[in-house]
């Protein structure tokens, strides 16, 4: 077994997701599943590899780089609206910070 | 008026000079179409008439006037729900973004309605566009429309699903993995995943960043080649499009295939791949033969690895992408007393199980102490497939096997083991992976009366080869085989 339950507990926090019991019980035979599994990458030799984070796009005649100038979006009070608990021009949450 | 069922750009295009039918006819149509078979079949989770019919009377206005046309004039199509229209609700098929309307338009929705193009909807998809079946949308499955006891694929079996049922000309899908290419093999119509960065990403909203694209379903791999050259193209706001210059993916198109060589890779015919789908695959590739290639054997020995590089980089991506839904700016907020215990509530009640145990997976695989065993093992190994592919290219013009090891299979058939279903994503996720256009083209269908897709991958940018090799296989009968 690669995963315990506590695993699956820790991880859920980081994400900040809250499981039920019964979730964190399939999730951590899932989970075990698949980084066994996944475990089959230890067959191959990287070492001297380098890792590829981004796969390479065609030559830009800019580098990708667009000039620093301010655009207006004007879209703040429709942002607003679909938010959950709005106060223009702000969005409202749980006291964070104790008096 | 023309009522035949399947409508191309083409013929749209014709009827509406012929003034055989309006652009706002057209668009009623459609509208009846879905009206009849929505229920069923569940494709679509939003519609946008008055959208729809604003813009086919800027069509019929132009006709009219006697104006010059663009050339997605009054074409009705549908969009995937992961993809951003202003005003039109977006879900991404998840509870967590219920009732959220994007305040702007994606650069590909833009171009296509200056284009002419009619948005009719949006549809349904697996969560975040996380699935191979779209059982994983939180507002219930799609049907297949070829066989509706079966998955349509996923995750955009919306889009593919509304092209095949003719309730669109066209549609645009998001492949991660293979979310464009399998479902179009499942419902029988051509799909194409472009280049990593050859179709701008803005607006489209992000699973995996480093390997999320646009790609269009049509009836038609001339339509597919259509709507590429209007969506193609550098985006200032995405720094990964590309600017390398678009072609016009219409101009080759039935040209001879005298003399490609297509590499036909030994690793994708191991086991797993179902017998009828090896069948009519060889039968395609005995098709392009036929049609004037040259089929070369080759290797490429990382294919086994790149399901475990994907989960791995794909799960993470995810892991930092979807941090976003908290209950802060959009979606229903669960209430918490703190703010952690809301940003976990909201979460834990909005999200789905496969997008919560890929989140999960995600953390785990960047989580400090392991890191370097799982993400950067992962990253290697992606390289090691990209170099399959360059070096596949120095011999080859063109990759070809199937699509999907399986053809469309029964709802809940595979839902129980989540390893499972990822394993059949082996034949696309090695091209997600490489950054390189691959498109699924229909290649006959089983005994059973399910539809099989050959894949044909191109170099990167290679877009005109691999619609070129499609179109020339679509009219030589590579449906029927």
């Amino acid at each position: 077994m690669k995963i315990s339950r506590e695993d699956v507990l820790k991880v859920a926090a980081l994400a900040n997701l809250e499981l039920s019991d019964a979730e964190v019980d399939s999730y951590r035979g899932h989970l075990d599943d698949i980084l066994t599994y996944i475990d089959k990458l230890n067959e191959i030799d990287t070492s001297g590899v380098e890792p590829l984070t981004q796969v390479v796009v065609a030559p830009t005649d800019d580098s990708g780089l667009r000039d620093d100038v301010v655009v207006r979006a004007d879209v703040i009070m429709e942002v607003l609206q679909g938010a959950p608990d709005p106060e223009a021009p702000y969005f409202r949450v749980p006291r964070v910070i104790e008096k | 008026m023309n009522l035949s069922p399947t409508w191309t750009i083409p013929a749209v295009r014709a009827a509406l000079e012929a003034r055989r039918i309006s652009a706002r006819e057209l668009v009623k149509e459609f509208y009846s179409r879905i009206e009849k078979r929505n229920v069923e079949l569940n494709i679509f989770l939003a519609l946008s008439p008055e959208r729809a019919y604003a813009q086919a009377d800027r069509t019929d206005a132009a006709i009219a006037a006697g104006d010059a046309l663009p050339p997605l004039a009054g074409v009705p199509m549908a969009v995937k729900d992961v993809i951003s229209t202003h005003g039109i609700p977006t879900t991404c098929g998840s509870r967590v973004l219920a009732g959220y309307s994007p305040p702007y338009d994606a650069t590909a929705v833009e171009r296509l309605e200056r284009a002419g193009a009619v948005i009719l909807g949006k549809t349904n998809c697996d969560e975040f566009a996380m699935g191979s079946s779209n059982e994983n949308s939180a507002y219930g499955p799609v049907r297949n429309p070829v066989a509706t006891d079966h998955v349509p694929g996923g995750s955009s079996g919306g889009s593919a699903a509304a092209v095949a049922a003719d309730m669109a000309v066209f549609a645009l899908g998001t492949d991660t993995g293979g979310s464009v290419r399998q479902p179009g093999s499942f419902c029988g119509v051509p799909a194409l995943n472009p280049s990593y960065g050859r179709v701008s990403r803005y607006g489209l909203i992000a699973y995996a960043s480093s390997l999320d694209r646009i790609g269009p379903f049509a009836h038609t791999v001339r339509d597919v080649a259509t709507v590429m050259s209007v969506i193609a193209g550098r985006d200032p706001r995405d720094a990964t499009s590309s600017s390398a210059p678009v072609p016009d993916y219409l101009t080759g198109l039935g040209k001879p295939l005298h003399g490609l060589r297509i590499g036909i890779p030994d690793d994708y015919f191991g086991e797993g791949i179902d017998a009828d789908v090896r069948k009519k695959t060889e039968a395609g590739i005995a098709l392009l033969e036929k049609l004037g290639c040259r089929r070369v054997s080759i290797r490429m020995p990382n294919t086994e690895y790149a399901v475990a590089a994907y989960y791995i980089i794909a799960t993470a991506e995810a892991s930092s992408n979807l941090a976003r839904y908290d209950g802060v700016r959009y979606g229903p907020r669960v209430p918490g007393s703190t703010l952690i215990e809301m940003y976990q509530k909201t979460r834990g009640h909005g999200f789905g199980p496969e997008v919560k145990r890929r989140i999960v997976l995600g953390t785990y695989v960047l989580s400090a102490g392991y890191y370097d065993a799982y993400y950067l093992k992962g990253q290697k190994v992606r390289t090691l497939i990209a170099r399959d592919f360059r070096e596949a290219f120095e011999k080859v013009d063109a990759i070809v096997g199937p699509t999907s090891p399986v053809p469309a299979f029964r709802l809940g058939e595979r839902t129980a083991n989540p390893l499972q279903m990822y394993l059949a994503d082996i034949y696309t996720v090695t091209g997600s992976l490489a950054g390189v256009p691959g498109i699924s083209v229909p290649s006959g269908k089983t005994p059973a009366g399910l539809p099989v897709g050959l894949q044909i991958y191109g170099p990167a940018f290679g877009e005109e080869r691999v619609l070129h090799m499609a179109h020339a296989f679509e009219h030589a009968g590579g449906k029927e085989l």
